[in-house]
């Protein structure tokens, strides 16, 4: 390997890491700020006690994602400071109204955790609703900036210099509303459904359990109704894909000749020198189709991009299809939930649905991690699209293998340590246990 | 003031507040190191209540820093982080591992090896971050780092491996323990004995901060030859003089149990020092080919941040006075206690 593809890992790595934290940082704080505003209007104490649970998760993941951030944040310029030099005036835009609304997040989720005995009521619960919005809108501004490398507007090059630099079209490029929509869809949709199988898992052990119940109720519903919501916001995104980055779209559906009426391959292993994808499932016209809603339209191929503009076409593809695949059988599980919902005017608990709920938990963060390989793979070899190659953007320092592994190792240590937390925090089917916790936010034995 | 010089100012003054902030935290973290005597687990709690709440909102000022600083001077951020691209990686682990162990800790918590166990990792990484992060800021004063024709010429040692970035480091240690250890004498006046613990490590780190800033001076004059200078002519005798002042008023504060007194001399002292080396290295990011006018952007940028510098600035403020009017002011229960009334 070499040190850009040294850099590259390691980026990949971090941000493989952040994203999870970063999902479930936009999609807890609004399952809190349900649970919480149930809470006001019933006075159910289940609810009270579903918000203080999520929100003890929640502290862990936020302070991983605080710092993982972070460290994407230096790790911009340690290991692409070329593209730092060249973009940084560009893109800093967004990059500080993210820094506000993280900051804004930050603030006010140390108030929603440390506040429920300190402040009243309704405004314990609008501190929730802020960190829900600014959670959100940090994301909008993160996405902003990957779409402007996706589809680079908003300023001049003079002499090889940037100038003429727009922010507001920067941040409003024609990548951003397609890409932000799907990102925040995604993380209601991970969000939801990994919270919806942690809590199917207690309920296949305890049916009577109305503290699952009434969580499962909650996740469930935001999971199902962002799904089709996500799947209509995956076909917008495609077609724009389509349009301006055509070597992605080839990659994505390993797509080699440039024709009309082209299929869809579904799986198989593309072949770059044969120009041929062997054992996949081909469905014709659906690629044309999907592409350009008409079976007839023409679909351009990787023969029609030069040979050092390809992505790594497998890598891409197979993603691709991990993501689509995972999207596919949320729908069918949130469909199958949804039927039985409105069938029996309850939050369905039939065994089956439940145990395809647990199976299905783990599907939102999988596809968000695979869609994320696509649109970041899919754009090779470029780092500013069309603009920029990623190889002149690599910081000139040697030996990156040690950072590589170094982070690598720490993240690995990170993983454990947390899988293993949030499993112990969860196990407590006694949601009166996780008060007991020495010093945890919810320790109301502090006397504060 | 050009635009470009405010918004130095703006990074500088970020700065100050995260070493007034995120500085003490680091500070907090070891003095859980080095909690020790028979309230040892008791100061150690104490600690945590006080960085608890709100230390990922204080760390959030350090991201302010960069961000800010490569949006408008994108040349000097990249030069920065490649020439420095070995301490700013360590940085960055000692981050990792402080926030995880902090947080880990709070819900790992069962028996008190375990605990044991976080509290070394966070308090190590405690030490070792604002260390990294000291020999960082030595570095970029050190006029070792040369960036010719917009390209780095010096290397990736160059700055940071020499004694005046240790002695930098080393203190950014003691004035981050001075600044914890004064702040929780503040913190922790419901209890006396425990007050008496934390006024004992200020002074103790008050008085061993003034021969580390002799050495870190007297390194300057060899290892930052540009600041040396800087800070031995015109204004500079009137900062150090203040810097001064504010030193011993917080060492007499505490001496005679002045702790709120105390701890705003140290506030006044830690911002001093960071204001000094500010004014010394102006117009230089990075010494001596790099300054603020000819690493900044294109002004169509420098302008649109300064608004929404502005902006988040309406935002921000009052919701961090929020945070700490609600954390840090006397401990009553609040007239809306429903929660503890619903048990």
């Amino acid at each position: 390997m070499t040190d850009l593809d040294f850099a590259r890992s390691q980026m990949a790595l971090s941000l493989a890491f952040h994203i999870v934290f970063a999902a479930v940082g936009i999609g807890m704080p609004l399952l809190m700020a349900v649970a919480e505003a149930l809470y006001l209007r019933t006075r159910e104490p289940v609810y009270l006690d579903l918000a203080r649970r999520w929100a003890s998760g929640t502290a862990i993941l936020f302070a991983v994602g605080a710092v993982s951030g972070t460290v994407l944040s230096f790790e911009l310029g340690l290991l692409w400071p070329g593209f730092m030099q060249y973009a940084g005036g560009i893109i800093g835009m967004p990059f500080s109204l993210e820094g506000f609304a993280f900051f804004t997040e930050a603030i006010f989720l140390g108030i929603y955790l440390y506040g429920w005995d300190r402040i009243p009521a309704v405004l314990h619960w609008l501190a929730g609703i802020v960190v829900a919005a600014s959670g959100m809108l940090s994301a909008v501004f993160v996405v902003m900036v990957n779409a402007w490398m996706n589809a680079p507007t908003g300023f001049e090059v003079v002499d090889g210099r940037v100038t003429n630099v727009d922010p507001i079209a920067v941040m409003l490029n024609p990548a951003s509303s397609g890409q932000v929509v799907h990102m925040l869809l995604a993380a209601y949709v991970a969000t939801g459904f990994v919270v919806a199988g942690v809590h199917a898992f207690f309920l296949l052990r305890d049916r009577a359990n109305a503290f699952h119940r009434h969580a499962l109720g909650i996740a469930l519903g935001v999971g199902a109704l962002a799904t089709p919501l996500q799947i209509a916001s995956g076909d917008v995104i495609a077609r724009m894909v389509a349009q301006r980055q055509p070597a992605k779209l080839a990659a994505m559906e390993a797509h080699y000749h440039t024709g009309a009426a082209a299929p869809l391959t579904i799986g198989g292993i593309p072949d770059d020198a044969a120009m041929t994808t062997r054992y996949g499932l081909h469905i014709p016209w659906a690629l044309s189709l999907l592409a350009w809603h008409d079976p007839s339209a023409s679909v351009r191929g990787l023969d029609s991009i030069p040979r050092d503009e390809w992505p790594n076409t497998r890598i891409v593809h197979w993603a691709f299809d991990l993501m689509v695949g995972a999207g596919s059988a949320m729908l069918a599980v949130a469909g199958w939930a949804g039927w039985l919902w409105w069938r029996w005017r309850r939050v369905p608990d039939e065994r089956w649905l439940l145990r395809a709920l647990v199976v299905a938990g783990p599907l939102g963060l999988i596809a968000i991690e695979a869609g994320w390989v696509v649109t970041e793979v899919g754009r090779q070899p470029w780092i500013i699209y069309g603009v920029m190659r990623t190889a002149e953007a690599v910081t000139p320092m040697p030996g990156l293998a040690v950072p590589f592994t170094t982070f690598t190792g720490v993240y690995m240590f990170l993983s454990v340590v947390l899988v293993y937390l949030l499993r112990r925090q969860f196990i407590e089917t006694d949601p009166r246990a996780v008060r007991r916790v020495r010093g945890g936010p919810l320790d109301v034995s502090r006397g504060d | 003031m050009a635009i470009e010089d405010r918004l130095g100012a703006v990074i500088l003054a970020a700065l100050v507040l995260y070493a007034l902030s995120g500085g003490a935290d680091y500070g907090g973290g070891m003095w859980d190191l080095l909690a020790s005597g028979p309230r040892a687990s008791r100061q150690r709690a104490a600690i945590e209540h006080a960085i608890g709440p709100i230390w990922e909102a204080n760390h959030v000022w350090l991201i302010l820093v960069i961000v800010v600083f490569f949006t408008a001077f994108p040349p000097g951020f990249a030069a920065t982080m490649t020439a420095l691209h070995i301490p700013m990686t360590a940085v960055l682990i000692g981050i990792v591992l402080r926030g995880s162990a902090f947080v880990f800790r709070r819900y790992d918590a069962r028996d008190d090896a375990v605990h044991r166990r976080w509290s070394v990792l966070f308090g190590a990484a405690s030490f070792f971050t604002p260390f990294a992060l000291g020999l960082c800021l030595g570095a970029l004063a050190s006029g070792e780092i040369r960036v010719i024709d917009g390209r780095l010429s010096s290397g990736f040692f160059a700055g940071w491996t020499r004694p005046f970035a240790v002695a930098c480091g080393l203190f950014a240690l003691g004035l981050f323990a001075f600044l914890a250890a004064t702040y929780l004498t503040v913190d922790s006046e419901s209890e006396p004995d425990l007050q008496e613990d934390f006024r004992t490590r200020a002074l103790t780190a008050g008085l061993l901060l003034a021969p580390l800033a002799a050495v870190t001076f007297l390194l300057a004059r060899n290892g930052a030859p540009t600041i040396f200078g800087r800070l031995t002519s015109r204004w500079a005798p009137a900062l150090v003089g203040v810097t001064s002042v504010c030193a011993i008023g917080a060492l007499v504060a505490l001496w005679y149990r002045r702790f709120h007194w105390a701890r705003a001399a140290a506030v006044g002292q830690v911002a001093c020092v960071l204001v000094g080396w500010g004014l010394a290295q102006y117009p230089y990011l990075v010494i001596p080919d790099l300054t603020l006018t000819n690493a900044a952007t294109v002004p169509s940028t420098l302008h649109a941040m300064q608004s929404a510098l502005a902006v988040g600035a309406v935002v921000l403020f009052p919701a961090f006075g929020y945070l700490y009017y609600v954390f840090k002011r006397r401990q009553v229960p609040p007239p809306g206690d429903w929660h503890r009334r619903r048990q």
